[in-house]
């Protein structure tokens, strides 16, 4: 048991799949570590859902080596299923029953389940326990798929784009939700999207982009790795805007100033000097830069 | 996965006990059974469509049988109750798990470690349910309006028995079997519906069994509907009307071998056909 003497939760090497000639996964690492919050950044169809899929072990890969919990999620037990909690990406759970009724149910799956009430209430549908499926929000909807993810006391978590299609409100609900898992020790794989989730929930993510890894780090360490340079903007007398990428902005600027400051008294026109933000790093790395 | 630490952490947690098939299964029936009388359109549907249908026929043919000492209404009670209990399992099981694996619930009861025969033992289950209801219905109309007379020997009531419960395991298991064959959930109801209104027509249940031309009737005794109608027709009608059948008798062996064979037969063909995920999921 390799992954056990190496103390990592997930751990996948060289991870590749196909579908027909399009490489979905294109050769990913991943190293997760027991009772981190592990992000997996990406714009649609980088691979996301595709390398949680297979670390959930409903699908299969083309090569590599993955152990989740210690196990090859492929051909892994009801032992392991009862560790390894999942929060699809659409809701499925049956429209006539109520809250309650579903949560209770799933529970009987679990050698040890969490008090169905506990449950109910860390995902804040206590009020709705008695509602039918059919009758609650979209986000509310969401918040019982985390219930039924977790009510057997998961050590992993597996959240596939978890907050897609909810209102910022809900989003920042749904954020306490998980933070108050990683408290209580829970290690939680999710993917998103959304630069704003990684940034809030995860102590560490990789960036992904057509299905390999392009960064990885915690968010703080990304912005300094991957956004030292500064943007330089003015425009030319000729009326052309230009643009210049520099780890030197003084430099460039005071350049500037002896170009200009002869000419129109010390003001260079439209000068801006901007240092990226994540977001900016991000949109560099996905090569999402121009669609902004 | 060699140690190479020496063995000192072998992860060997210690043995949880996972809950068992059999409680999960009927915990996961009684929830179908919920489910299915909460969904009020389905419910009354499925029941509604025999009773309609037989309370059509019965009244328009209606006629006393020459040479056979029954009305057309009695032929009709006995051959609809084989249809309605082909239709809450065979045609109920088809389109609702076809649709269950469309809309991911299989999936997810996969991602959890529910054993899988739980789910199979739920839906039998619930078909043993509706289908005990729907013969009571069916019954109980045919012999308040259509003269049809409940048997009183005990022996007639374990035929009836055996040929409900051979007839019904082997449409349920042709029911989730057909469940893998649409390729979405919104086009299962007419790739399993055709196929069964056929099959009602060629093993004489629409039309009276001496009506029928042989070749149907050979093509439908290839298939469990026909030997169910002729079981029940076998309990509910006086042995006058063997004379009927395409042998003359009612053939009560070739009844148990034929539903039997389904029973098998279609067990196999679930094992070897079952899909947890819709194609599209790979």
């Amino acid at each position: 048991m390799t992954t056990q003497a190496s103390g990592l939760a997930v751990d996948v090497r060289g991870l590749r799949k196909r579908y027909g000639r399009v490489p979905a996964v294109d050769g990913i690492d991943l190293a997760v570590r027991h009772g981190e919050v592990f992000g997996i950044l990406g714009p649609n169809g980088a691979g996301k859902s595709t390398t949680v899929e297979i670390l959930q072990g409903h699908r299969t890969r083309d090569e590599g080596e993955v152990s989740v919990l210690g196990a090859d999620p492929a051909t892994a037990d009801r032992a392991w299923r009862a560790r390894v909690g999942i929060v699809w990406q659409d809701e499925s759970a049956p429209a006539e029953l109520t809250v309650r009724e579903t949560v209770s149910h799933f529970a009987r799956f679990y050698p040890r389940p969490r008090p169905v009430r506990e449950v109910i209430g860390l995902v804040g549908l206590q009020e709705k326990a008695d509602s039918r499926i059919k009758a609650l929000s979209g986000g509310q909807r969401r918040r019982l798929d985390v219930a039924l993810g977790i009510v057997g006391g998961p050590r992993l978590l597996l959240l596939d784009e978890p907050t897609t299609g909810f209102d910022p409100a809900a989003r920042r609900q749904f954020w306490s939700v998980v933070r108050r898992l990683a408290d209580e020790g829970t290690t939680v794989v999710l993917t998103t999207h959304y630069l704003q989730e990684a940034e809030a929930l995860a102590d560490r993510l990789v960036v992904i982009a057509a299905g390999r890894v392009v960064a990885e780090g915690d968010p703080a360490e990304l912005r300094q790795r991957y956004g030292s340079e500064a943007t330089v903007e003015w425009t030319d007398p000729d009326g052309t805007r230009r643009t210049v990428r520099t780890t030197a902005p003084t430099r460039t600027v005071a350049e500037l100033m002896s170009r200009f400051g002869s000419r129109s008294g010390s003001e260079i026109p439209g000068l801006k000097v901007g240092r990226p933000s994540l977001e900016d790093v991000y949109l560099r790395l996905t090569g999402q830069e121009d669609e902004r | 996965m060699t140690t190479t630490t020496g063995g000192t952490r072998r992860s060997a947690p210690p043995a949880e006990r996972l809950p068992g098939a059999w409680s999960v299964g009927w915990r996961q029936g009684a929830l179908e059974v919920k489910q299915f009388f909460r969904q009020r359109e389905q419910g009354v549907f499925t029941f509604a469509f025999p009773v309609v249908l037989l309370f059509l026929f019965a009244s328009i043919f209606k006629d006393d049988v020459e040479g056979a000492g029954i009305t057309a209404s009695q032929l009709y009670v006995a051959a609809m109750i084989g249809a309605g209990i082909m239709s809450v399992s065979f045609q109920s099981l088809g389109i609702a798990i076809a649709m269950e694996r469309d809309e991911h619930v299989l999936r997810r009861l996969r991602g959890t470690p529910m054993p899988p025969s739980a789910y199979f033992l739920g839906k039998v289950w619930l078909v043993l349910v509706t289908g005990l209801l729907e013969t009571a219905v069916l019954l109980a109309v045919g012999a308040t309006v259509f003269d049809l007379e409940l048997p009183t020997s005990p022996g007639k009531w374990l035929t009836f028995a055996w040929v409900f419960v051979l007839g019904l395991t082997g449409c349920a298991l042709l029911g989730v079997a057909i469940s893998s064959v649409p390729r979405s959930g919104r086009s299962a109801s007419s790739v399993v519906v055709l196929p069964f209104l056929v099959l009602q027509f060629v093993s004489g249940v629409y039309i009276a069994i001496d009506t029928v031309p042989d070749w149907m009737l050979t093509l439908g005794a290839l298939f469990p509907l026909k030997w169910m109608c002729q079981g029940f027709r076998g309990v509910f009608l006086p042995e006058s009307a063997q004379a009927l059948e395409q042998a003359g008798s009612w053939e009560y062996g070739r009844v148990a071998l034929v539903l039997a064979a389904w029973c098998v037969g279609g067990l196999v063909l679930c094992l070897g056909t079952f899909r947890w995920k819709s194609r599209r999921d790979g």
